[in-house]
């Protein structure tokens, strides 16, 4: 087990050197500056600027000196908020990002879990067909409609919600985690129904039901197991998707989290910014992958034996 | 299990429900704390007066910083500030500040004349990356400074004569040189604060955080949460404290409008950055409304490219010029939210009224392009209207394509470049047109019109005329006399109109939304918001 882990380890190495060199480079062949401005900007002050911040130096100088503050930790001061560094922004912004994808993944797989299985046992009745019409709906309205509309009837018409901010005012966390739990609340309820019917079908569920057992018991005891094992390879990308991807939801929801800030760098042209969060968040999405991955192993008899017998 | 699905998705109901009192609103609060909500547009840069640069960072800094000379929000013009008052020499040449006593930085130290010298100098170092150092350009060999041409400040005309008394001696009679004092970037800074966190001018310092940061502004910093708020109260030393009417400001980094509209709405903003245009007909016709448009010190237009065929004909120029309906435009596409521009300076600039030498007039237009060589678009080449992507540049190129193509009977295509792309294309001049705003940092005409000297940085059209170039740097700036400089000024707008490098299209409006409780907070040319008058009424419930 541990063996494989570390394996995983150096096989994602190369990767995330990848992705350093590539996003460096990209970025600068983008045209625009990060210092140039609707208002022209003097050449001796946009030559001082530069200095300032080493983009004077030929290009490859200003890669291996960016590595090697990379290897110290150290992601640079952005050019956009020049007081502040990118750590510190990435800091800030982390933890609300984080948080807010973990709320829309509970919801996701509540809401979508629930109504998976209850799918999955009644299937091709409305307690089947209804809640495949909403995960189709789910899947298909994007959620800078979801948003809004959330907003309006919930915040402004109800108002039962606040329409903005983050840990602000009680209940300002509700629509946005929805908002953004919403497309994912759907995928997990129709995997979970495949799943589950899957299951469902298999011997080893005729023969514990022969066996007497009730219906409770064989569900949870016997085919949840199985049948969530496709949700299981999904949360860890998932989980990866909801934090690069949260970017539209804090922007209507005006959460301040780290999706805005990665967008607005691209914009601004704020290479080490651009740099940081794309370093950080590849490697989170390594890592969520391979943890991911020992779950579904963990779960999977076959495949736990098999890798603990390397160790 | 069926038994249990119900109970577990009623629990989460209640959960959910059960979390949201939203209870009294920022407004309601607001009013009787006497702490105004406001909706900022977006997360300042920073707050360092010399590195900033937008219009966000401006509110906050105009907030936590005075100049020596501050503007009358009703009347826009100078008032006192740190100088509790000035004197010009005969020439008007050189002016003799005189500091104000009792002011003081935020820790109790007074505020000296020598922190002018000491915070000017490194306004213009040109280490500091300062955009705005030109603001300080009419000051005496202060440009030779900045560009690095000399390295000794004591050439630069400004000079403390005692603890209390500052001397600025500048290159010509500037009359707007005083509007200029309440522009961030000619505000001093306290020398000791900066000095602590790095050295003097470092753009990556630690001094503008909220527990850090002095300033000489009638509010304070208390906190500054990244991307959330930026909370103010007002400063126990501040020279007219007893003249501030809120106890406190909340700024939000409110980047969508919609989401902003909807907080106003709601009750968790006092004052909008912006207004959605969709929304801005059924405000309009709301009794009583919150809705406040203004007229706005900014010009709407096209960049011409004068170096490309078939633009560097100028019948072409006019004829394009002539053929857009800018009364429709405003009315229809812009939902009477701005006024048609037939000038680049707007129109009552401080008492400028800018030639209108044209209107819309299609016969004459499509006689001109017939001259050209283009009689009802025969043989037109062809060329492209660049803008930065945004649904309302789009509907404007598209509504000028149209009408260019019914009068004129010519084709042109639209593109959209994303900002920065954009900003290098017209850098570049690599357009035939290129849609363009200018927003006005101080309310004279000369913040206009010397956009298009032959050299200035902001011109690209390749315009170049060296009787402009004289009028704009060399006549006006000897004459003292406002009449007769607004002459040079007119003189020259005409043979800029007449030349037509650009295209005016039309005059912005300042538009916001702001609760009935706010008072102090008039509209005027500059959208510029003085804090230090503002105050909140506390309504009557019913009232609200």
């Amino acid at each position: 087990m541990i063996r494989f882990i570390v394996v995983r380890i150096f096989q994602a190495l190369p990767v995330i050197l990848a992705v350093i060199t590539a996003t460096f480079f990209l970025i600068r062949m983008a045209p625009g500056g990060p210092f140039d401005s609707e208002k022209a900007v003097m050449p001796e002050v946009k030559a001082a600027l530069e200095a300032q911040y080493n983009l004077d130096r030929p290009i490859l100088d200003q890669y291996f000196s960016y590595l090697a503050d990379l290897g110290e930790g150290d992601f640079g001061p952005s050019f956009k908020y020049p007081g502040r560094s990118v750590n510190e922004l990435i800091a800030a912004g982390m933890p609300v990002t984080a948080e807010l994808g973990f709320y829309a993944l509970i919801f996701a797989v509540i809401v979508g879990g629930l109504s998976g299985v209850i799918a999955s046992l009644h299937p091709n009745t409305w307690a089947d067909h209804l809640p495949m019409t909403f995960a189709m709906i789910g899947i298909c309205v994007p959620s800078f409609l979801l948003g809004p509309s959330l907003m309006l009837l919930f915040g402004v018409h109800l108002d039962w919600f606040p329409v903005s901010g983050w840990g602000d005012i009680s209940g300002d966390k509700v629509l946005p985690s929805i908002t953004l739990g919403a497309a994912y609340a759907a995928y997990v309820s129709r995997l979970s129904r495949a799943g589950m019917l899957e299951v469902l079908s298999q011997d080893y569920i005729r023969t514990a039901r022969a066996k007497g057992l009730s219906e409770w018991r064989v569900i949870t005891q016997h085919a949840l197991r199985g049948g969530l094992m496709p949700l299981v390879a999904f949360l860890g990308p998932a989980f990866a998707g909801l934090l690069s991807g949260s970017f539209v939801v804090e922007t209507i929801f005006q959460v301040p989290g780290l999706g805005r800030f990665y967008v607005q760098a691209a914009f601004n042209r704020d290479y080490t910014m651009i740099l940081g969060t794309t370093i950080f968040l590849s490697t989170l999405i390594v890592i969520f992958n391979l943890m991911s991955d020992v779950l579904a192993a963990w779960m999977n008899p076959r495949l736990r034996s098999e890798l603990f017998n390397y160790d | 299990m069926r038994q249990k699905i119900p109970t577990i998705i009623l629990i989460f109901t209640v959960i959910l429900i059960t979390s949201c009192d939203v209870g009294e609103g920022n407004v309601d609060s607001g009013n009787r704390l006497g702490i105004l909500h406001y909706g900022n547009g977006s997360e300042p840069q920073g707050l360092d007066p010399h590195v900033v640069t937008g219009v966000p960072e401006n509110h906050i800094v105009r907030a936590l910083f005075e100049g020596l000379a501050v503007k009358n929000p009703y009347t826009l013009e100078p008032e006192p500030g740190v100088a509790e008052r000035w004197i010009f020499s005969d020439d008007k040449r050189v002016i003799t500040f005189f500091l104000n006593p009792d002011a003081r930085w935020s820790n109790g130290d007074p505020v000296q004349a020598n922190d002018y010298v000491w915070s000017w100098q490194r306004a213009l170092d040109p280490a500091m990356g300062n955009q705005y150092s030109y603001m300080l350009f009419p000051v005496k060999n202060a440009e030779a400074f900045a560009k690095g041409k000399i390295s000794d400040f004591e050439k630069v005309g400004v000079k403390a004569l005692d603890q209390r008394t500052l001397e600025v001696t500048l290159n010509d009679p500037t009359l707007y040189f005083i509007q200029l004092l309440d522009h961030y970037s000619t505000f001093a800074v306290h020398p000791p604060t900066i000095m602590k966190f790095g050295k003097s001018t470092d753009r990556y310092t630690k001094w503008t955080r909220a527990e850090n940061i002095v300033g000489n502004g009638p509010f304070v910093m208390t906190e500054w949460k990244l991307n959330r708020r930026i909370v103010l109260k007002k400063s126990p030393t501040y020279w007219d404290r007893d003249k501030v009417g809120l106890n406190g400001v909340v700024f939000y980094p409110t980047e969508n409008s919609v989401t902003e509209e909807r907080m106003f709405r709601v009750g968790q903003l006092h004052y909008t950055a912006g207004v959605p245009l969709d929304k801005i007909p059924t405000y309009r016709d709301m009794e009583n409304t919150p809705y406040v448009q203004a007229p706005y010190l900014g010009t709407y237009y096209y960049l011409l490219n004068t170096n490309k065929e078939p633009l560097n004909d100028v019948r072409v120029r006019q004829a394009l010029s002539l053929s857009i309906d800018r009364d429709m435009l405003t009315s229809t596409v812009l939902q009477g939210t701005a006024f048609p521009a037939y000038s680049i300076t707007p129109p009552d600039t401080l008492g400028y009224y800018p030639p209108r030498l044209f209107g819309y007039d299609p016969e004459k237009a499509q006689e001109l392009i017939a001259e050209a060589g283009y009689p009802n678009g025969k043989n037109w080449p062809g060329i492209e209207i660049i803008y930065n992507t945004s649904e309302a540049h789009r509907k404007i190129a598209v509504a000028i394509q149209q009408m260019w193509s019914s009068v004129l009977n010519v084709q042109v295509t639209l593109s959209n470049q994303e900002w920065k792309v954009y900003l290098d294309s017209v850098d570049q001049m690599e357009f035939d047109i290129a849609r363009r705003g200018w927003i006005g940092d101080y309310v004279d005409p000369n913040n206009f019109l010397d956009l298009f000297i032959s050299e200035g940085g902001n011109n690209s059209t390749g315009y170049a005329n060296a009787v402009y170039d004289d009028l704009i740097l060399k006549k006006s700036t000897k004459t003292a006399d406002r009449e007769s400089r607004y002459q040079i000024f007119y003189r020259a707008e005409t043979m800029l109109m007449q030349a037509m490098p650009i295209i005016p299209i039309y005059t912005y409006t300042s538009k916001h939304l702001i609760h009935r409780s706010v008072k102090g907070l008039p509209s005027n040319l500059m959208d510029s918001l003085n804090l230090k008058y503002v105050w909140l009424e506390d309504l009557k419930k019913e009232d609200r």
